[in-house]
């Protein structure tokens, strides 16, 4: 068995061990835990796929943002998890039933599968993999091919994946927000609107008498 | 034995089944069903990828790059949701949830 | 020019509420009514140009309907008949339009009255002036129509609801006869048109009925209807006489016709009395190409105008309404007009349809005005005395009524015309014109003959009761009435002079041209005779017996039998009107029996030919001396209401005051099964059946299943992710099996 193949099984073995315990565990934030596990488990898969930036992306975004936020939310929800999670096995038998189709139907398309004659074509042109990079220092590498189209072809796409976050980010916070009575804040257009009629008046005081 | 594409879409398969039965087995807890769509995502990105690669095509990889920003948009928004719901109802049992009845 | 006679109703009709808008309600009724000036004196000149001038004309107005064979055009058929119906109905209606204004100033509503009074004026028009029997039965449902709304012109009081709705219901009984008529005269002859009908009955054509390989002569032609064989002409006379008995009120299908006095009485007087009513007496007359050929039809019209004249009659004796008893009289003369056609004497039956509208209006505009004198009252029983606060009044009616009763002086003869009132010359006409049929050995001719002379005793009789209970003796009416009779106005008053003289003159004038010397030349073919010798020799008869010499040879042959026939002399006295008609039936039973006419009376008037014997001529006279004696002996006393020798208690009292019971009979057996089968279909049929199974099942299934599918929307998100995994899953598998299907 090559390392490669090692590789592939011992990352497949993470994966598909660390989804299984996310959607079992009694407690969520095991489920986040083994959630991180899985998604680092697929990372590994990525490289060796020769996917580097993708993999990078998966353990930055997805192990320090996404993950990190569920992990938060868990926290931060005094929620009875116990609770929830009674009738877990209502629907098992339909799940699992369901989840048997999918998984033989997807094997036999793969056990059934044949590239068409363009595939092939492109076969012959395959993007370098790691071990190819360190071979040949002056070919281009994942994250060269990856920007080489991702901003020249697919530019649109890309804007337009920064605007679905801009809306995601806005949206959360539009979700989140709440003005609390009683708390006083600072109104930065209320200061700048104040003159200095509604703010000083001026007296004529008597001498001696005081006002 | 060579690892082919067959392997990893097999693993991408076993991996949507399971994100899949996930949902049916938490019909109660909202955030491990948010936890199953992550990993039907992640599947989905070992789909795309694996055939960037045995392709030699990078067009899969920018869209599993684009799968990638849409989920972790999803979970942002889907968690905001959460705390909201929380935040009214003092839970987040989806099973008494039927608003969408009346 | 001539439309105008028909269009100008119509536009009265449908202007007189845009006019009252406009201007005042006052305004529409004097349009009206000067449109039917208008229309009533150029329908005179149409009288004179067409009838006596002899300028009989069809002008086509335009194509109404043209739909294969079937051909029918709006047209104005002018010959005799019809001229005689335009100025008839023209000149009433003129003249009912302008009392109408006096008449109606209490009750409001003036414009939508004129315009029905102009549209039922218009409808009558199309009906006396088609040429086409689909154009005549427009007219005839228009005055139907025009009938219902007058009817029911007072719409919130629910007698003259049910009375309109009753003439509607019972006119449609006629009508269903009438349209059935008119699918056979299209079946036999492929066409509606009077002229193509009349030709090819006159010429004995050889027809095929629609739809059949084979026809045959007309005259011989039969037609098999549910399986039995029935002469065609016979059945086509029969279905329209159904027609006409509807409309015209006769026995059996009358009971619509005093209900219909709940309208206004101008109303009564130009619909059901001088007008729509004798439509069916017109169409008689105008088909008068098929009763001629079709003797058992004629018999039936016969028999049935004359009981009609009998039996309407004896309920007049006893009605107490004002109108009522002029309703019932009506009737009556309706019949004497139906068997005067069915003998064959149409020309007598039209002749006494012209004079009868004259007096008849005359007698129903008069009572309008004492209706209106007395403060709306209209039992005879609570006037009396009206003679001396309605000393006009008085005169008109006095006049309607011995025109009706028939004054007059058999035998003499002025200027060639018979010396009497309307009534008199008409009807002696229609009742000598049924013995001399009952010679000629048509059916029922000397029962209309009995008949006739029956209702003369009894129209005299009851004609006279009204008149002494209304305006003479001591008045029974309360005070204020009588201290302060209500006011009748000039227009209601004036109108009633030229009826008047109609009702005085009219049958002297009109006698040459209807049924005398110069009616052959006068009617012009308008109505056909069928034995042109025989019906010739009818009128030379009419003429004839009339005449100087003849009629004082007869005279004097016949002095004895009318010695033994003055049975009414010694009768009359005992003030009984019923004992009276009884010797009267019974004296008519020693000449023909009622039964057995025809053998009886041939053994024992042995006159022969077509020689009226005198004591026919006097015998109308001396009924209604009859009546009119036994009215005066018993009515003229002191104290008219005591009781004669029928009294309240009586089976016969009961019997005729009932009316013969014909209202409850058909409550009982049309009626009432009506509503009942109305109210099953309508609760079982429509609301169970079709309401069940159809709108409210179905509403209500589709709820059901709205319910249930309701049940498939939880509002649990997780269902709808369940339910997108389950079609994941399905779709994948169907893919896969095409696939794999495809290899």
């Amino acid at each position: 068995m090559s390392f490669a193949a090692f590789s592939f099984y011992l990352f497949s073995a993470v994966v598909i061990a660390s989804a299984v315990m996310v959607i079992s565990s009694r407690n969520p934030i095991y489920s986040v835990m083994f959630l991180i596990a899985a998604f680092i488990g697929a990372a590994g898969l990525f490289i060796l796929m020769g996917a580097e930036y993708l993999a990078m992306l998966l353990i930055v975004v997805y192990v320090g943002a996404v993950a990190v936020l569920f992990l938060f939310v868990v926290m931060m929800l005094d929620v009875d998890f116990v609770e929830l999670s009674q009738g877990f096995g209502q629907y098992a038998p339909i799940g699992g039933a369901i989840a048997v189709v999918i998984i033989v139907e997807l094997v036999f398309v793969v056990a059934a599968w044949t590239f068409p004659a363009e595939a092939e074509l492109a076969r012959a042109h395959p993007i370098p993999t790691a071990g190819q990079v360190v071979a040949d220092p002056n070919g281009p590498n994942n994250i060269e091919s990856l920007g080489l189209i991702l901003y020249t072809e697919y530019v649109h796409y890309f804007q337009i994946a920064g605007l679905i976050l801009l809306v995601a980010m806005i949206g959360a916070i539009v979700l989140t927000f709440r003005t609390r009575d009683g708390i006083r804040k600072q109104d930065p257009a209320d200061q700048v609107a104040r003159r200095r009629e509604a703010a000083v008046e001026l007296k004529k005081v008597k001498t001696g008498q005081g006002i | 034995m060579e690892i082919g594409l067959g392997h990893y879409l097999s693993v991408a398969a076993v991996l949507f089944a399971v994100g899949m039965a996930g949902i049916f087995l938490n019909r109660k807890n909202v955030i491990v069903i948010l936890m199953s769509i992550e990993l039907m995502l992640l599947s989905v990105n070992i789909n795309l990828v694996a055939f960037s690669q045995f392709l030699g095509d990078m067009t899969g990889q920018v869209f599993a790059f684009m799968v990638l920003t849409v989920a972790a948009a999803e979970a942002a928004v889907g968690l905001a949701i959460l705390v909201a719901y929380f935040r009214n109802r003092g839970d987040i049992s989806v099973d008494d949830a039927n608003f969408m009845k009346n | 020019m001539e439309p105008i006679v028909v269009l100008l109703p119509l536009f009265g009709a449908m202007l007189s509420m845009p006019v009252s808008w406009l201007a005042k309600p006052k305004a529409s009724e004097i349009l009206t009514s000067s449109f039917l000036v208008i229309a009533a004196l150029y329908s005179w000149v149409l009288f004179f140009d067409v009838a006596l001038g002899g300028h009989a004309r069809t002008i086509t107005l335009f194509q109404w309907i043209g739909s294969g064979a079937f051909q029918a055009d709006w047209a104005l058929r002018l010959d005799t008949l019809s001229a005689t119906m335009l100025v008839v109905i023209n000149t009433v209606s003129a003249i009912v339009h302008i009392y109408s204004m006096g008449y109606m100033k209490d009750y409001g509503e003036q414009p939508r009255f004129f315009a029905y009074l102009s549209l039922f004026t218009f409808a009558m028009l199309m009906l006396v002036t088609a040429d086409n029997f689909v154009q005549l039965f427009f007219g005839w449902e228009g005055v139907g129509l025009a009938s219902y709304l007058l009817i029911g012109f007072w719409y919130k009081k629910k007698s003259a609801n049910d009375a309109a709705i009753k003439a509607f219901v019972v006119n449609r009984v006629g009508d269903f006869g009438f349209a059935l008529g008119i699918f056979c005269i299209f079946l036999v002859f492929g066409s509606v048109r009077f002229d193509d009908v009349f030709a090819a009955i006159i010429q004995n054509r050889e027809v095929i009925p629609f739809g059949l390989s084979a026809g045959g002569p007309i005259l011989d032609l039969t037609l098999s209807i549910f399986g039995g064989e029935y002469h065609a002409l016979t059945l086509i006379g029969v279905l329209l006489f159904i027609g006409a008995m509807g409309k015209s009120a006769q026995f059996l299908l009358h009971t619509w016709l005093p209900d219909a006095m709940e309208g206004p009485t101008p109303v009564s007087a130009l619909i059901h009395a001088a007008t729509m009513v004798t439509a069916g007496v017109f169409l008689v007359c105008r088909c008068s190409a098929v009763y001629e050929n079709a003797p058992d039809a004629a018999a039936l019209v016969t028999l049935v105008g004359s009981i009609t004249a009998f039996f309407a009659a004896t309920v007049g004796l006893l009605q107490d309404d004002i109108k009522k008893v002029i309703a019932y009289s009506t009737c009556s003369q309706l019949g004497y007009m139906f068997f005067a056609a069915g003998v064959g004497a149409y020309g007598a039956a039209m002749f006494h349809l012209f004079t009868h509208a004259f007096f008849k209006a005359l007698l129903f505009l008069g009572s309008g005005a004492v209706i209106i004198g007395m403060h709306h009252e209209q039992d005879t029983k609570k006037m009396g005395g009206v003679r001396t606060l309605l000393p006009l009044t008085h005169i008109f009616m006095f006049i309607g009524t011995i025109a009706i009763t028939g004054i007059g002086v058999p035998g003499v003869k002025l200027f060639g015309a018979p010396l009497g009132t309307a009534g008199f010359v008409s009807k002696d006409m229609v009742i000598e014109s049924a013995f001399i049929a009952g010679e000629a050995g048509r059916a029922f001719g000397f029962f209309a003959f009995a008949m006739g002379l029956l209702a003369a005793v009894m129209t005299a009789f009851y004609s006279w009761r009204l008149m002494f209970l209304t305006f003479y003796g001591p008045s029974r009416a309360p005070d204020h009435v009588r201290k302060h009779p209500h006011e009748v106005p000039t227009t209601m008053l004036a109108p009633l002079v030229p009826l008047a003289v109609g009702a005085l003159v009219a049958g002297m004038v009109f006698y040459p041209f209807f049924v005398g010397p110069k009616s052959e030349q006068f009617w012009n073919g308008a109505i056909y005779a069928a034995h042109d010798s025989e019906h010739g020799d009818d009128h030379g008869m009419a003429d004839k017996h009339a005449s100087n010499d003849h009629g004082a040879e007869a005279h004097h042959e016949d002095e004895t039998h009318h010695g033994d026939e003055t049975y009414g002399d010694t009768n009359h006295t005992d003030q009984s009107h019923g004992d009276s008609g009884h010797s009267e039936t019974g004296h008519s039973k020693t000449g023909h029996n009622d039964t057995g006419h025809g053998d009886a009376h041939g053994a024992d008037d042995h006159h022969g030919g077509h020689h009226v014997p005198s004591w026919v001529l006097w015998a109308p006279f001396f009924a209604m001396l009859i009546g009119t004696g036994g009215a005066v002996a018993h009515y003229r006393g002191s104290d008219p209401l005591k009781p004669g020798l029928l009294r309240e208690g009586g089976m016969i009292y009961a019997f005729l005051k009932n009316k013969w019971y014909f209202d409850q009979i058909y409550d009982v057996i049309l009626v009432k099964p009506a509503l009942f089968i109305g109210r099953f279909l309508w609760k079982q049929g429509d609301g169970k059946v079709i309401d069940g199974l159809g709108p409210d099942g179905i509403a209500a299934s589709v709820a059901a299943s709205a319910r249930r599918l309701v049940k498939i929307q939880t509002g649990y998100m997780y269902h709808y992710a369940f339910a997108m995994l389950i079609g994941i899953a399905v779709l994948l598998t169907y893919v896969l099996m095409r696939i794999g299907g495809g290899q």
